[in-house]
């Protein structure tokens, strides 16, 4: 697999990542030597294997059905700049 | 498959033929549940803004989900009431996109493995017809939070009590050809959900809300292009809309145009749809498995218990009605439309005549409750107190007309139906005798008339059971009169 200056710009667009385009070649250089190392796993031969989204053979911890978070606006919106109200506010979202 | 579904009444005339709507319903429904999907916040509608907000669903760093075991146990409730395969292994997947009331910058959904795979649902068509639609799927994941643009100038604000809570989305196969059709698939599907528990259906306050594909063909050709419609919050508009959006896009072809793959929107004010401005770059939303939860796995004992303990619902209740209660189909269908309506049903029906009770349920009640716009939970008159008014009429205290005069009062005041006949003294006259006296005076009254029956005339057996009726009050017993009256003017 190989990237492209395009395909980077995508990739950085989707990512709301800022990236010059002078920047582009070097960096799908540097993507490209990660992925080369990462194809190294096509190596191993899976055949038969089930895909696994985790190491953990352990189940997935449940909670039960209770209330018992929440209820602290000031917490949730310390780190946020200008809130107004009770809500978080952002540049106007057009739509 | 398709070729059964043509159905001549529900094509569109178009100017160079007979068009064919293929419509498809995205829904997603809130699951009932105290706490949200992966945090211990509460999901009470209408608090005050991020007031219901943990920081797992403010997207604060090094938060960990944790699943909530009842929002899986709703959404499995809801598979096995749509007949649908259980998943036993689902995956949970991070939908990556950039919005404000969207913290992490990702929602957690379920992409390659939902947790609910293939179902049916049958809906209830105009004239007793019935017709299967596929489930494709459904999936739990969370809701984002809610964006306010009309509150400020320059800024958007962001509550994001809703954020987290779960939703279950539930999607159909392309099987509806007309608006009725969605719209039976919309009512049928939130009362499932409402038997189940599941969902609270309540459109208005966003508890579920409808995403529709909508695409036009001539007959016999492959599908066509199709645009979603987003967010229509209530029957009535997804069906405008889908009529609305059907005649757009034959009008398109034909005027040698096509179909553009977009995002619509429906706006109730102008009655039309237009294409949102901005997501009109394709999404790439770069699903891959949440490394913060593993697979869920259900445990297959725990599903068949499910199973076993789900409620009787609708399609279900609907036949008993007709087969062990000897209900029309039609009267079974508006009886178990509503959950409400149902139990309400079943408890007033308790130890009386199902038919006679479903008829004053059906024609009197909900006529009276509709004119004066209350529903059926808000009823003036209980089902304990319809049931003892017909329970009245059964044991022959009161007549049938007398009753509706009676309900009438019920209606009005709230009084039990026994409490208004005792008052009003209008217990049923069974007493042969005092219906003889009475019939004996307008005999006497009406010489003339009992001449003219007598030479023939026998239309004015009419007017004396009426003379007589009026004279007693109403309250004599109908079939006794009409017998005692017969044998008198025979002679």
């Amino acid at each position: 697999m190989s990237l492209d200056s395009k395909t980077v710009a995508n990739i950085a667009t989707l990512a709301r990542i800022r990236v010059p385009e002078a920047d582009l070649p070097g960096l799908a250089q540097e993507l490209n030597g990660i992925m080369t190392w990462i194809e190294q796993l096509n190596e191993v031969d899976t055949k038969g294997v089930q895909p696994m989204s985790g190491v953990l053979a352990r189940d997935m911890p449940r909670r039960p059905d209770v209330v018992n978070d929440g209820g602290d606006p000031l917490k949730v919106l310390a780190n946020a700049p200008e809130p107004a109200h009770g809500f978080f506010t952002v540049p106007k979202v057009v739509e | 498959m398709t070729d059964t579904l043509i159905n001549d009444k529900n094509l569109i005339d178009g100017r160079t033929g007979k068009w064919e709507v293929v419509l498809g319903l995205e829904v997603h429904a809130q699951v009932t549940s105290k706490s949200k999907l992966f945090s211990g916040a509460a999901t009470d509608f209408g608090a005050e803004p991020n007031t219901q907000v943990s920081l797992v669903d403010a997207g604060f760093p090094g938060m960990l989900p944790v699943i909530n075991e009842v929002c899986v146990e709703q959404a499995v409730k809801t598979g096995l009431g749509l007949k649908a395969q259980i998943n036993l292994v689902s995956v949970f997947d991070r939908k990556n996109y950039f919005y404000a009331d969207l913290p992490n910058g990702y929602q957690i959904s379920q992409f390659l493995q939902p947790i609910v795979g293939k179902g049916t649902i049958v809906l209830d068509l105009a004239e007793g017809e019935h017709r299967e639609v596929g489930i494709t799927r459904l999936h739990l994941e969370q809701d984002a939070g809610k964006s306010l643009h009309d509150q400020h100038p320059s800024k958007t604000y962001v509550d994001l009590n809703r954020a987290g809570v779960a939703l279950m989305e539930i999607v159909s196969e392309p099987d509806m050809r007309s608006s009725e059709e969605a719209a039976a698939y919309l009512k049928k599907l939130r009362s499932i959900l409402r038997y189940l528990g599941t969902c609270d259906g309540n459109m208005d306050e966003g508890s579920m809300r409808c995403d529709v594909n909508v695409s036009v063909r001539k007959v016999g050709d492959p599908l066509g292009t199709r645009c979603e419609i987003k967010n229509v919050n209530s029957i009535r508009y997804v069906a405008a809309a889908i009529e609305h959006e059907a005649r757009r896009q034959i009008e398109v072809i034909e005027e040698g145009g096509s179909i553009r793959q977009e995002t619509r929107l429906w706006d109730p004010g102008k009655g039309m749809t237009r294409a949102m401005r901005s997501k009109e770059q394709a999404h790439d939303y770069r699903y891959f498995p949440d490394p913060d939860l593993l697979p869920l796995k259900l445990d297959a004992a725990w599903v068949e218990s499910l199973k076993a303990g789900l409620p009787e619902l609708p399609d279900a209740k609907r036949a008993r009605f007709v087969k062990d209660l000897g209900l029309s189909d039609y009267d079974a269908g508006v009886l178990v439309s509503e959950k409400e309506s149902a139990d309400f049903y079943e408890l007033a029906a308790k130890g009386h005549d199902p038919k006679l009770t479903a008829n004053w349920l059906t024609s009197e009640l909900f006529g009276r409750l509709n004119a004066v716009g209350k529903s059926i939970t808000e009823s003036p008159v209980s089902a304990k107190a319809l049931g003892e008014l017909v329970g009245l009429i059964e044991d022959n205290t009161i007549s049938g007309r007398i009753a509706k005069d009676v309900f009438t009062e019920m209606f009005e005041t709230g009084k039990s139906a026994a409490a208004i006949v005792d008052e009003k003294g209008l217990r049923q006259v069974l007493d042969t005798g005092a219906i003889d006296v009475e019939i004996d005076k307008i005999m006497a009254a009406n010489a003339d008339k009992v001449a003219e029956y007598r030479g023939g005339k026998d239309k004015l057996f009419g007017f004396f059971v009426g003379q007589v009726m009026r004279a007693m009050g109403g309250k004599a017993n109908p079939a006794m009169l009409n017998d005692r009256l017969k044998a008198k003017l025979a002679g």
